[in-house]
This record gives C-alpha cells, structure tokens and sequence, in this order.
C-alpha cells in the first residue's frame, strides 16, 4: 500500500507543480509528465504483486468526515483494474507531451497537465476506495478534472457543448449512485464498505442492482445511457479521449462489479438484462461507428460496442452465476474482464493513432485522408495492428477475451436449461454479429485512412509524428500482441480476481480455459510460422523475375485520380441501408436537373438515436413544462406574499387535522 | 499427431483445386458444353506460380500481405477441420470459434488488398463482402451451437462423427450452412465467378489487381476454402464414426465432398445471381433457420 500512496502522491504533486509554473510550458509540461509517468511506474508494482499473490492489503486511518473512515483497499479486482489504468496513463502522459506541444502558444499546458494527473490519480482513487464518502468524492474528481480536459479547446461552441452534455450525464448518473450507497449502508452509521448490509433482501438487492447499472452504466456509456460519449470523446485532445475512452470509463465497469459484490447471489433476470444492455449496446455501437464520418467519433461508438462485449461477458457470468454453473460463472466474468484490460490497450492505440494523424493532416475527416500508411508508417502499422486486435481476429488479444466469452456462452447452451440457453445462444449469435460488423468498419477506417491515394493536398503532405508519439503506439501495439500470444500464461490469474466476485476462485474452471487457449497459441505460432514460408516461397519464386510497377487496373481506365477511389461513405452504404431502421441516417441531395447541370451536391449524416428520440423529447417535455410553470413567478410581490400566505394556511390545516 | 490425421491435410492440399474443376464440369453439363478440363484449376494455380508479377504504384506492403495471410489462414482452418470421423491435429474445446475467426482473418486482409489498390471498383466488392460476410457469421455460428448442443461437444473433431443421422434439427443446419458456404464462398446465388467484370461483383472483384504467384496464392486458398467449410457440412450430413475403418469413411467424405461440389454446380446453372439487396434476407433467413435448429436441440 505505501508504493500507492507513493504513486499517488507523486502524481498529484506532479499536477500542482505543474499548475505553480504554468507561465513556463516546459517546466508544466516536464512536471505534469514526469511526475504521471514516474507515478504510474512506481503504482504498477504493487497492483502486480496483488494480482501475482492473489491477497489483499488494507488501509483504514480514522478521518475527521463523518460516516466512516479513511479506508483503502487493494484487493485482486482492484489492482486490476488499477494495471491499464497506469500502462495507459503513463504511455498518454509521454505521448501527450509531444502533442500537446503543439498549442503551446495558444494554451496553458500548465491547467491541463494539472487535471491531466489528478485524473489519473482519481481513476486509481475510485479503484482503492472502501468507503463511500471517499469513493463519491474521487467519483466527482475524476468527472470534474476529465470535465476540464474535454473542454481544452473551450472557445469552440462544439466543445463547450459537448462538455456540458458530458457534465450533466455525469451528474445523473451520480444522482442514481447516491441513493444506492445510502441504500446499502442503512441500518449501520459507518458507510464503509466492509460495514454494509450482510443480509441484503431480494427487493433491495433488485433496486441496488437497478441503480448501479444506469449510475454506473452513464459512466460505461452503456446504450441508453451513451448519449454524452460520442459527442465528448471526438472533441477532447486525442491524449485524453484515449486515456477516457481507454480506461476512465471503465470505472463505471469496475463499479457495477464492485456492487455485485455487495449484493450476494444474483436472481436469473440480472444477467439477462445485463446480457440484452450488451448486445444492444455492441450491436448499435458498431452500426452508429459505421456510419460515421469522423474517425474520432468512429472510435467513440467503438467505446460502446466493446462495453456492450465486457457487459455482455459480466451477463454471461452472472446467469453462470445464478444457475450455478462454475464455468460460465467463472469464464464470463474472466472474459468480461480481460476484455477491459484489452479494450484500453487497442482502443488507447486506436485513439493515439487517430490523434498522430490529425497532428500531422489536421483533420479527422476520413474521407479527406488516404494513402497515409506511405507517410506515416508507424502510425499505420501500429493503428493496423489495434484495428485487427478490435475486430476480435486472432492472433491478438481482442480475440482471446471473446473467445473466452463465447467458450462460457458455448458451455452454457450446451448444458443449461431452456430459458438461460436461448439468452445465451443470443449472445453467441449476437458476439458474432457484433465481430463481422466491427471487422467491416475498421476495414473502412483503416482501408480509407491509411491505405489507396491522399484524398486531399493536406494528406499528400502527411508526415510521421515524432518518436515520443509513435513510441507509447508501438508499446500499446507491443501489448496487444503479446496478451493474444501469452493468454494461456496470463489466464490462470485472473482467478484471484473472479474469486473476489464469485466468493470462489474457480481456479480448475479457469485452468481449463487456459488450456484451450495454449492449442490457440499454437495455432497462431503456427499461423505465422506459415506467413513466413509463403512470403519465402513468393521471394524464392519471384527473384530474378519482373516485378513491374503499374497503375491500378482499373478495369482498363487508364488515368484514374484519387477522387475516384470509393470513399469510407460508399463503403459503409450497403449496411447503413440495411439498418437504416436502427440508423436513421438523414441526406441531403441536390440533383443536377436542368441541361447544363452546374452543382451537385450530396451529405449525409447519423445522429445519435439515443440522443435525437429518445432524450430530446424527454428534455424538450421537461423545459415545456417549466416554462408553464412561469405563471407563478409574475414577479409582483404581492402575489408572492399571497403564497406564502396559502402554504401557511394549508400547513396549518394539515397540521390541525 | 496420428498419422492419419496428416494424410488428411496431405488429401485436402492435393485434392482442394479439383472441386473447382468438378464444378466447372457440372456447369458444363447442364449447359450441353464440353468445359474446361477437370484440373484446369492445377493449370491455372501452376501457371501463375510461374510467372512474375505487376505491382500497382498505389499499393503497399498491406496489398503483398493479403494473399500470403489468407493463405496461411486457410491452412490453419484445415488443420481444424475432420475429414472422416479422424480428428484433426489442431482439435481442442472451441476450435470452432478459432475456425471461424482465422477465416474472417483472411477476409479481412483480402478486403484490406482491395481498398489498397485505391480502385472504386475493388473497393466496391470489399464493401459487400464485408457486409455479406458479417451476416453469414450467426447464421454459422449459431447452427454450430445446435450442433454442439446435440453431441455436447465443443471441438469439431468431437462434434462432427457424434452428429445424429438426418434428424430434423440437423437437415435446418444443413441447408443453413449450404446458404453459408455459397455466400463465403462466392458462388450462385450470391456472386457469379464466372466473369471478371461486370457480372462478378464480390470475390472475384476484390483480387482484380493481384498478379503471377500472389494470384496462385489467392485461387489456391479460395480452392482450400471451399474444402474446409465443404467439410463441415459434409461432416454433419455424413457423421463418420472413428471406429469404423478410416480409409472408408475418408474415401466416403471426400466422395461427399465431391457430391456437394456436384450441387454447388447444379444450383449454378439453375438459378440466376440474387439481386444485391435480396442477398442479406437469404442471410438473415440462413440464420432464422439455425436458431430453429437450436430451439429443436433445446426440447
């Protein structure tokens, strides 16, 4: 625990020195980074160790707050999440000095560096906190200070929109966390975790649980509850939509699994519901991603299909749970899960590709880019490497946590009853599904992106970032890799923290698992030991050959521009129109019709459908009502003093009755 | 590794163009031609090998990647598959998944080769397959869960010889997976293979650039293809037992192979291509009729 303290401590004062020599961008910048790198080194240690040993450390100092104390925990599920939390923290802050250079005459470095850390800090906050006073204060820190960060670029009407949208779902969402907490903790006057309710009711477990998944479902960015992501992430520095989209949202994972742990054995419809959230939210995810046209807000909706694939693995493992089958228990939470570390690691890249591309083109539009892998290797390779992982496609590691959920939605269609078997069949149905849109749309992002001809004059002059962007890519990419290969070594440790919500570590299930994954390693040596002969063979085959360079064959057309090249729109058409029921995608078209046509001109473009009928509505109807409810508010004194008058009366009515 | 099992993977390399070739003679047939010789497909994979090839300027290493990937993919798929009640080397719990996954690998850097090019057209034939693609992924998927429901299996070495003889629940896999293995495999009613223009709107369309020994690689690996998933169907509608004598029941699932090649060739010539926008409620229906094969496992 003293490392973490440490750690924590060195990052927080990292930030505030920071915020002390703002006027100097190079002392800001070296304090805020410096400190968050040296920080996140230092707290991985102990989470590690955690893991490795499977124990827990505690720390609990009485504090001045009433309510309990200051109480810390560190056990397997925290360190946990704790892990991606600092790998992706410390890799950010490296490759956010660089970017973050860029506005160094427009910005003060210093504020954003300061929020930057104590983000970081309170992300590990809310993972160590066992007390509820303690937990819902980093809660706020960390939506308050990633608040600031969003809206770095504040003078834009969009982003000062997006931030608030962001704001405002943040604080409902912490509106439905409060009454669970207090829920919880009745009937003892401490409000520390270890004090809550033993002996829970099925009826208040079924509210807690209720309130969890929409408080801490807001924070997911579950469907419905997304609204504030797609519109929050395309707008903040690149470095901080990785960091969010990466692992702050994954706090709200973390807590819907921590009040799991609170409310002792779940009744059937829990999964279920969690289930059918996760193939909503993976299924419309990844449609909504395919219809976008910026790559930011691409991968934003990409956020919500992989939340959908962690909630559909938590809801595997809770029907595992409730039907009391060790295998899906344990193996749908062990998938769940990983596919948290994993989706920080890729999507992090994904995000960290994305920003290298708009510090060199300046623009996220994918249809204006192309041909960008010629000028930007690293970035294309490594952007390749998170697109193939994100896809779920062997031999990285977006594949292992999938195949872990499917192996425990497998076992459980084989075995379960009728009624947990069709939910689960759904979610094999829905996995792959979910798995052959995501490969569809990060064919177009990167097929459009990186690969043909630049698009635009800005493209053609792309040049590679520099060494201090590429190399937090390469090490995220380096990961990816790595977890697809080892997932046999790194399974078995996942028991520890399974064990912490399942009351029981299950370690033969999972054992099992791992053995299944060696004969996938095996494969995928195997699979690239193949690569290696066939492009031999090629060489062998081709040496001493011609190779000639020609243009394109484009079915004989002989001067082809890039501006013919099919566009990601063209691409992404046939499933918008196949889903146009869900996607809604609204066109614009003028037709040129008279003889001499002049100008034509076609738009298209998705809003949210959460966004457009389901909250608007609700906000529009809330704001008709108050607006009648301005009759009262006349602004003449008397008729004030004929109300205060009137509740007199009916009080003291009420009160003689 | 028994050394059976190698002697299959040995069969499905040496034997995978030639249902090609059966195809081709069967759409001959109805049509009252002679048609190409039975192996011309080995003609045309040798004759690619041999030449150099032609690189468009556009293109970078991700286009030389693709037909070397889906090569390897394939080759890991067939060594999942079991041919003849014998278990395939690479048989584990949930190789079913890693089957089904390598070969969306392959698709998913053969598309990446077509958008490379930076041609409207390759690009276009991309576009519906990676949307025809992702609807044919439940359909398989979920008739393999009523299959793994019957036999209470998860491997498809274990999976396959358990398979009950014709009952209901298996005829709707069945003719679910065929719909399948057209669609993955480019054939009537989902793509024409016959033309390399107009006509032939999805495969064919996305390796129009690819050249000399990459192309061998692509025809050789869609040959391969058509095997592997052929045998799946083949090992549900004919379940060999490993007890029985194995040379018998390989002779007889590759007589089957042989047989389903035979179909795909008669559905050829009888039916026209689909409309575009018809193709996805073949799909969907494809896999309605997997989940009903799953509810009748249930009962």
């Amino acid at each position: 625990m003293s490392f973490l303290i440490t750690s924590l401590a060195i990052i927080v004062a990292g930030g505030l020195l920071s915020l002390i020599f703002y006027k100097s961008h190079r002392f800001s910048t070296a304090f805020g980074a410096g400190a968050a790198v040296l920080g996140c080194i230092i707290g991985i240690v102990p989470a590690v160790q955690i893991i490795y040993y499977g124990n827990t450390e505690t720390l609990k100092l009485a504090w001045d707050i009433p309510l309990g104390s200051f109480f810390l925990q560190l056990d397997p599920l925290a360190a946990f999440f704790l892990m991606p939390i600092f790998v992706l923290s410390a890799l950010v802050a490296i490759y956010g000095k660089e970017y973050l250079r860029a506005y160094r005459e427009k910005k003060l470095l210093g504020i954003s560096w300061f929020f930057f850390n104590l983000l970081v800090a309170s992300m590990a906050m809310v993972c160590l906190a066992a007390n509820t006073i303690l937990f819902l204060v980093s809660w706020e820190i960390m939506a308050l200070s990633s608040f600031f960060l969003v809206a770095f670029e504040y003078e834009k009407e969009d982003v000062r929109k997006a931030s608030w949208t962001y704001m405002i779902a943040s604080y409902l969402g912490t509106a439905c966390l409060l009454p669970m907490f207090l829920i919880l903790g009745t009937g003892s006057n401490f409000l520390d975790f270890d004090n809550f309710l033993k002996n829970i009711s099925p009826r208040t477990a079924d509210i807690c649980f209720i309130l969890a998944l929409i408080g801490f479902g807001t924070k997911a960015g579950i469907i419905p509850f997304h609204v504030w992501l797609p519109v929050a992430h395309p707008v903040a520095p690149s470095p901080v939509s990785a960091l969010m989209s990466g692992v702050m949202i994954k706090t709200g994972i973390y807590g819907l699994v921590r009040t799991l742990t609170f409310l002792g054995m779940p009744p059937l419809w829990w999964g279920v519901l969690l289930l059918v959230i996760g193939i909503v939210s993976g299924v419309l995810g990844v449609l909504f991603a395919l219809a976008q046209h910026d790559l930011k807000r691409l991968l934003a909706y990409h956020s919500i299909e992989n939340i959908g694939i962690i909630a559909m693995g938590i809801g595997v493992g809770l029907i595992g749970w409730s039907t009391g089958m060790p295998v899906v228990a344990a193996l749908g939470f062990a998938g769940g899960l990983l596919h948290v570390v994993n989706h920080a690691l890729f999507k992090g890249l994904l995000f960290l590709g994305a920003g290298s591309v708009f510090h060199s083109v300046h623009t996220l539009e994918i249809d204006h880019l192309g041909g960008l892998i010629k000028k930007m290797p690293a970035t294309g390779f490594t952007f390749l490497i998170g697109a193939v992982a994100i896809s779920g496609l062997p031999p990285l590691n977006g594949f292992v946590s999938e195949f872990i959920i499917y192996i425990a939605a497998f076992s459980g269609a084989i075995k379960m009853d009728i009624y947990p078997a069709m939910f689960l069949v759904s979610a094999i149905a829905g996995l792959a599904l979910i798995g052959g849109l995501a490969a569809a749309c990060f064919t177009k992002a990167f097929g459009i992106v990186f690969l043909g001809e630049p698009r635009t004059q800005e493209a053609q002059k792309a040049r590679e970032s520099s060494r201090w962007m590429t190399a937090p890519m390469m090490g995220l990419a380096a990961a990816c890799i790595l977890i697809g290969f080892l997932g046999p070594l790194l399974l078995p440790f996942m028991s520890p923290v399974t064990g912490t919500i399942l009351s029981n570590p299950h370690s033969a299930e999972i054992k099992k698992a791992a053995d299944y994954l060696l004969y996938v390693t095996a494969g995928s040596v195997v699979f690239l030991v193949l690569v290696a002969v066939i492009a031999g063979l090629r060489s062998r085959l081709l040496s001493g050959r011609t190779v000639g360079k020609a243009l394109t064959w484009d079915c004989g057309y002989a001067a082809p521009t890039a501006r013919m090249q099919y566009t990601a729109s063209s691409f992404a058409q046939p499933v918008i129109e196949l889903f146009q029921f869900f996607l809604r995608t609204k066109k614009h078209l003028t037709i040129p019709d008279t003889y001499f046509p002049s100008a034509a001109n076609f738009e298209s473009h998705t809003p949210d459908i959460g966004r457009e009928h389901l909250y608007k509505p609700v906000f529009t109807g809330i704001n008709k009502f108050f607006l009648r409810m301005k009759i009262v508010q006349e602004g003449r004194m008397h008729i004030y003093v004929l109300y205060i008058v009137i509740t007199l009366l009916v009080l003291l009515f009420w009160y003689m009755r | 590794m028994p050394i059976a099992s190698i002697i299959n993977i040995c069969l499905g390399l040496l034997l995978a163009p030639l249902l090609l070739g059966i195809i081709n003679k069967t759409k001959a047939f109805f049509a009252g031609r002679t048609g190409q010789p039975l192996f011309q497909a080995y003609l045309d994979i040798i004759k690619q090998l041999r030449k150099g090839v032609v690189y468009s300027q556009t293109t970078s290493l991700i286009f030389r990647a693709g037909p070397v990937i889906g090569l390897a993919s394939v080759l890991i798929a067939l060594a999942i598959v079991p041919l003849g009640g014998v278990a395939a080397p690479l048989a584990f719990s949930g190789d079913l998944l890693i089957f089904a996954y390598i070969l969306g690998l392959m698709r998913f850097f053969t598309v990446l080769a077509a958008l490379d090019t930076g041609s409207s057209f390759e690009g276009m034939g991309a576009s519906r397959e990676v949307l025809f693609s992702a609807l044919a992924e439940p359909a398989l998927l979920i008739g393999l869960a009523a299959i793994a429901r019957e036999t209470h299996a998860m491997s498809l070495s274990q999976m396959l010889p358990a398979v009950s003889f014709l009952s209901p629940e298996v005829v709707l896999v069945t003719v679910a997976l065929l719909i399948v293995y057209l669609c993955e495999n480019a054939r009537i009613p989902f793509d024409d293979p016959n033309t390399h223009l107009e006509l032939t709107m999805i495969h064919e369309v996305m390796v129009l650039d690819h050249s000399g020994p990459d192309f061998a690689f692509i025809l050789y690996g869609s040959a391969l293809k058509l095997w592997v998933l052929g045998l799946v169907i083949i090992g549900i509608v004919f379940p060999a037992s490993s007890g029985s004598f194995w040379f018998i029941s390989v002779i007889s699932a590759i007589g089957g192979l042989f047989f389903l090649a035979v179909i795909v060739g008669i559905i050829e010539s009888t039916m026209a291509r689909l409309r575009l926008i018809r193709i996805p409620q073949l799909l969907v229906a494809a896999g309605s009729l997997s989940l009903f094969a799953f509810i009748l496992v249930l009962r």
